[in-house]
């Protein structure tokens, strides 16, 4: 994050001190994704599948999906065949709830899961090439289907949990998510539009990131923002916020792979 | 490496088309540093052409102001069925070649 930007979160900051901020949760009619606030230019590299350079992740995702490896000698398609038919509408209700682990785990983690358990394989490093391209080419199956997060009862108590962390003030700068994404999400923040923090399109390319990044990156970087220390990337606080997003976001189509500014 | 070519399939003769490419490339600068201060090296694409029908119709030179995955468009004139060639070479021994047909009635 840039310097800039962290100058302008102090004055944001100052702004919100004041006594009208908590206007309150977006209310469900008024959702908008982030890609309606996008120039465009932007908004026509996203939806045309021959410029979204997110699509080149789809495309090596693709080519891993086949990939045989680990001890059990099986590729992703051993299993599961063809991703667009096996893999349809399983991104839309990701963080799901995991039997064995008794807790909801994102996209990436259950990727990794069948790494370690099925194929037997070192789990991939987050931000990684590989597992960027694998959730791409897994989420590109849901793309246009709604959001259906947090639908599991038993994943209630930690939708809970992601929306009390979503509220909570936190950082040196003393800022709640909810602040910026709930309160004052029609506003810009340093030429950028804040929005309403819609997990739609994940992962997505970012110009500002030239390359793809997870809906964990982006948390990271809005917390950097507010001077908060960032939860590692398999802490359950991260998994729950995820959730919490998706829950916020349920009925919203998928976007995967998007393209942001 | 990805790459994702937009090329007409079928055109009139004499039709003024477009063609769009896009290539997976980290474009690295050169310009930047690790956070331990030692310098990353440049890896860029410096050479991309189309050819089409084995003549070449479009070259560009690459600088490392481009971006990561760089996008190039440019338009031709359909003349006559057959195929474009596309190619992207650079620094560390990058080379990319990628065939698209095209049908002109
Ligand atoms: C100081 C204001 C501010 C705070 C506080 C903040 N964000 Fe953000 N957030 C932004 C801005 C600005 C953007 C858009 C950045 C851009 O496009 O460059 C953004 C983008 C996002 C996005 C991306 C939406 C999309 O369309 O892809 C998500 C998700 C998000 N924030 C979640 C959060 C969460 C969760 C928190 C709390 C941990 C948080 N933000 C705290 C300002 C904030
Ligand atoms: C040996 C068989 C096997 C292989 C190989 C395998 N998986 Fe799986 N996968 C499963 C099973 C079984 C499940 C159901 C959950 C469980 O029991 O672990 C599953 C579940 C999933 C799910 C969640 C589906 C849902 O509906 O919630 C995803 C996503 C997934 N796998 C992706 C992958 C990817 C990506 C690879 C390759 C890197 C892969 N799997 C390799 C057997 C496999």
């Amino acid at each position: 994050m840039s310097v800039s930007r962290f100058i302008a979160a102090a004055i944001l900051a100052t702004a919100l001190i004041l006594p009208h901020a908590d206007a309150g949760e977006v209310a469900f009619s008024e959702r908008r994704s982030g890609s309606t606030f996008m120039a465009p230019e932007t908004q026509a590299m996203q939806s045309n599948d021959t410029a979204n350079p997110g699509m080149l992740g789809v495309l090596d995702g693709a080519t891993l999906w086949g990939k045989t490896i680990g001890a059990a000698e099986k590729s992703c398609a051993s299993c599961h065949n063809d991703a667009s038919t096996s893999m349809s509408g399983v991104a839309a209700r990701y963080p799901a709830f995991d039997d064995t682990l008794k807790r909801p785990v994102d996209l990436e983690q259950r990727v990794n899961l069948c790494r370690v358990d099925h194929q037997r394989a070192p789990p991939l490093a987050y931000e990684s090439r590989e597992l960027l391209a694998l959730t791409a080419l897994i989420g590109r199956q849901s793309r246009g289907l709604p959001i259906a997060g947090g639908t599991d009862p038993r994943l209630t108590p930690f939708v809970d949990k992601g929306r009390a962390t979503f509220m909570r003030r936190q950082g040196q700068l003393n800022l709640a998510c909810t602040n910026c994404h709930d309160d004052n999400w029609y506003k810009r923040l340093a030429g950028s539009a804040i929005t309403q923090a819609h997990p739609t399109g994940y992962p997505l390319y970012r110009l500002e990131w030239q390359g793809l990044g997870s809906l964990q990156r982006r948390l990271r970087n809005c917390m950097v923002g507010m001077r908060a220390q960032p939860y590692d990337a398999d802490a359950p606080e991260m998994v729950e916020l995820e959730l919490y997003l998706m829950s916020r976001a349920r009925g919203m189509p998928i976007e995967t792979p998007a393209v942001r500014p | 490496m990805a790459a994702l070519i937009n090329v007409p399939a079928t055109a009139k003769r004499g039709d003024v088309i477009e063609i769009k490419t896009l290539m997976s490339h980290i474009m690295e600068t050169g310009f930047r540093h690790t956070v331990t201060g030692a310098a990353i090296p440049r890896d860029i694409i410096t050479d991309f052409s189309c050819r089409y029908n084995g003549v070449e119709v479009f070259r560009a030179e690459l600088f490392p102001a481009f971006s990561a995955n760089p996008f190039i468009t440019f338009f031709t004139v359909a003349t006559e069925s057959g195929v474009f060639e596309f190619r992207w070479s650079g620094d560390n021994g990058f080379y990319e070649a990628v065939t698209a047909n095209i049908v002109v009635t």
